[in-house]
């Protein structure tokens, strides 16, 4: 067994893995990785299932210190990593000697990093996982979903691999601008003419309201003129409208259920790019049919091979 | 009964059976949620009911839209409603107390009941479990007697405390843990809503019945029950 040693952390770093699965119809959330391709390089660098546990940094502020050599893996965000003073740059499995210190300061492009462990951070699972929903008090270190805190132990038990690094085609393009797909839902008909042309050919600002719940898209009011709704299951990116018009897009630690309007679901690719969006930066949304979708996520998923 | 199938991610499909709320749903819904669980066997990753639909989602690396598709239409062709009594029978201890169920005053005023005619218009109806959501174990039931029906408060307070028993429109629930809430407070259950020790997590499913039962405080406490007040807004 390897080990670090926790030296700073914040409420936004915490134990994730793909989340919480076949409890939903309980009220209980799915939680989760949000850029769940990032979890997944960081994980397929070391040769782990792709849903091992690993730490989802959130703009930085996190450190640790090796206890003993340990090997990991990183991807996502470039949150300034550096091994002591040498920086560390996302898409690699490295060496940690024991005392060396990983440090991680701000956010230079993107806002989420993942760091991987061989097997994956050991960690009970709870209800069938270790992802950290604070809320629901569960996952994560202890098992009731606290952020990972400053002198907190982190401990893996897998075998050591040779280094890898992503290569250029591998590595996901944190600066792509291209357009967030979107699942129409059922309810895309009943808003109005008007506001179908804004939710497709508009700049949607990232409000700083933002958490692992949803994340609101500020812009044109969309109007929708439907009758109320009664509240219905809620999946992973449905994009739904409550009354002041402003949409959300509901994340991995949304509610199970719920009753507002919605334009549809981003795609799983859509929703790891936005994972990687700061508050304040500008995206823009198009429509995908669900079978084309598939066939992308389906293709996409043979990458990790 | 007309069934809709829809679409609304791109591995999940919404199965719409009613258009309206009723307790007359639940046999259908029981026995859909049954035979979708049959029918999609491992390659079911959650089904998500709710009053008058269940949402389906599904692993879609081993199912296409359109194979999902023909998996529910096939799984529902002919269906009959669930004739057992449907689900488990709960009785929930319910201390009704001004301290911890601070609307009691405010629904006694709209209704024109007295409290106590309040606390025994909402402990004599058997309610059921229409579905699961908010918070792990947090049930959505129903019907409350018209009498009894307010508004969600206009601001939710920050903190409801665990086992707050509370009304909304005609429907009722209980806390399970902590959270922020905007439901009408009548009293607090001593009852472990939602125990991750416990087989199944989740004292009520849906399809559940309920009856409160209204303690004094001596019980209340002998049950586990936490008396603190209700934090007042300052």
């Amino acid at each position: 067994m390897s080990r670090l040693t926790i030296e700073a952390s914040t409420p936004l770093c915490l134990l994730q893995d793909a989340g919480r699965f076949g409890v939903r119809h309980l009220g209980v959330t799915q939680g989760g990785a949000l850029d769940w391709v990032s979890m997944s390089w960081a994980n397929w660098l070391l040769g782990n299932v792709l849903d091992a546990p690993v730490i989802e940094i959130t703009l930085g502020g996190f450190s640790v210190v090796a206890e003993e050599l340990c090997l990991l893996a990183l991807a996502g965000a470039d949150l300034g990593a550096c091994i002591d003073q040498r920086p560390l740059s996302p898409g690699r499995s490295f060496i940690l000697q024991k005392g060396q210190r990983l440090r991680f300061t701000q956010p230079y492009l993107g806002a989420r990093a993942y760091l991987a462990a061989p097997g994956g951070f050991n960690a009970p699972k709870v209800l069938g996982s270790c992802a950290s929903v604070v809320r629901e008090e569960l996952g994560g270190l202890d098992g009731f979903g606290r952020p990972l805190a400053e002198g907190a132990r982190l401990e893996y038990s897998g075998a050591g691999v040779n280094l890898k690094e992503l290569s250029g085609k591998q590595l996901p393009d944190l600066r792509s601008k291209a357009p967030l797909e979107v699942i129409l839902g059922a309810q895309i008909g009943q808003f109005s003419g008007q506001s179908l042309f804004d939710a497709f050919n508009s700049a949607w600002t990232l409000d700083s309201r933002a958490d692992r719940m949803g994340m609101r898209l500020l812009g044109p009011q969309l109007r929708y003129q439907g009758a109320p709704m009664i509240s219905e299951g809620i999946p992973l990116g449905a994009i739904q409208v409550p009354p002041d018009g402003q949409p959300i897009v509901l994340l991995n630690d949304r509610q199970t259920i719920g009753g507002y309007p919605r334009l549809g679901a981003l795609t799983p690719l859509a929703l790891a790019r936005l994972a990687q969006c700061l508050p304040g930066s500008e995206v823009r949304l198009t429509p995908v049919v669900q079978e084309t979708a598939h066939r992308q996520q389906i293709e996409f998923l043979r990458g990790f091979v | 009964m007309k069934i809709r199938l829809e679409v609304v991610a791109i591995d999940c499909l919404m199965v719409r059976l009613f258009d309206a709320i009723a307790e007359a749903n639940m046999p259908w819904m029981l026995a859909a949620s049954e035979r979708l669980r049959a029918a999609f066997g491992g390659q079911l990753i959650d089904l998500v009911p709710s009053y008058t639909t269940l949402m389906v989602h599904y692993d879609l690396r081993a199912l296409s839209p359109s194979q999902a598709r023909e998996l529910i239409d096939v799984a529902l062709t002919d269906l009959t409603p669930d004739s057992r009594t449907g689900g488990q029978r709960h009785v929930l201890p319910v201390w009704y107390d001004l301290s911890v169920g601070p609307e009691l005053s405010l629904l006694s005023r709209r209704s024109g009941l007295s409290v106590s005619e309040v606390i025994r218009c909402h402990s004599e109806r058997e309610y059921q479990v229409f579905a699961l959501g908010f918070a792990p174990g947090f049930a959505f039931m129903g019907l409350v007697d018209e009498v009894l029906a307010a508004p969600r408060l206009d601001t939710p307070r920050k903190r409801v405390a665990a086992g707050s028993v509370g009304i909304a429109e005609r429907q009722t629930a209980a806390y399970p843990v902590v959270s922020p809430g905007g439901w009408n407070l009548i009293g607090r259950t001593p009852s472990r809503l939602f125990d991750r020790e416990r087989d199944g997590y989740s004292l009520m499913q849906p399809g559940d019945s309920v009856r409160f039962a209204a303690v004094e405080h001596a019980e209340f406490i002998r049950l586990g029950g936490d008396d603190t007040p209700l934090e007042v807004p300052a």
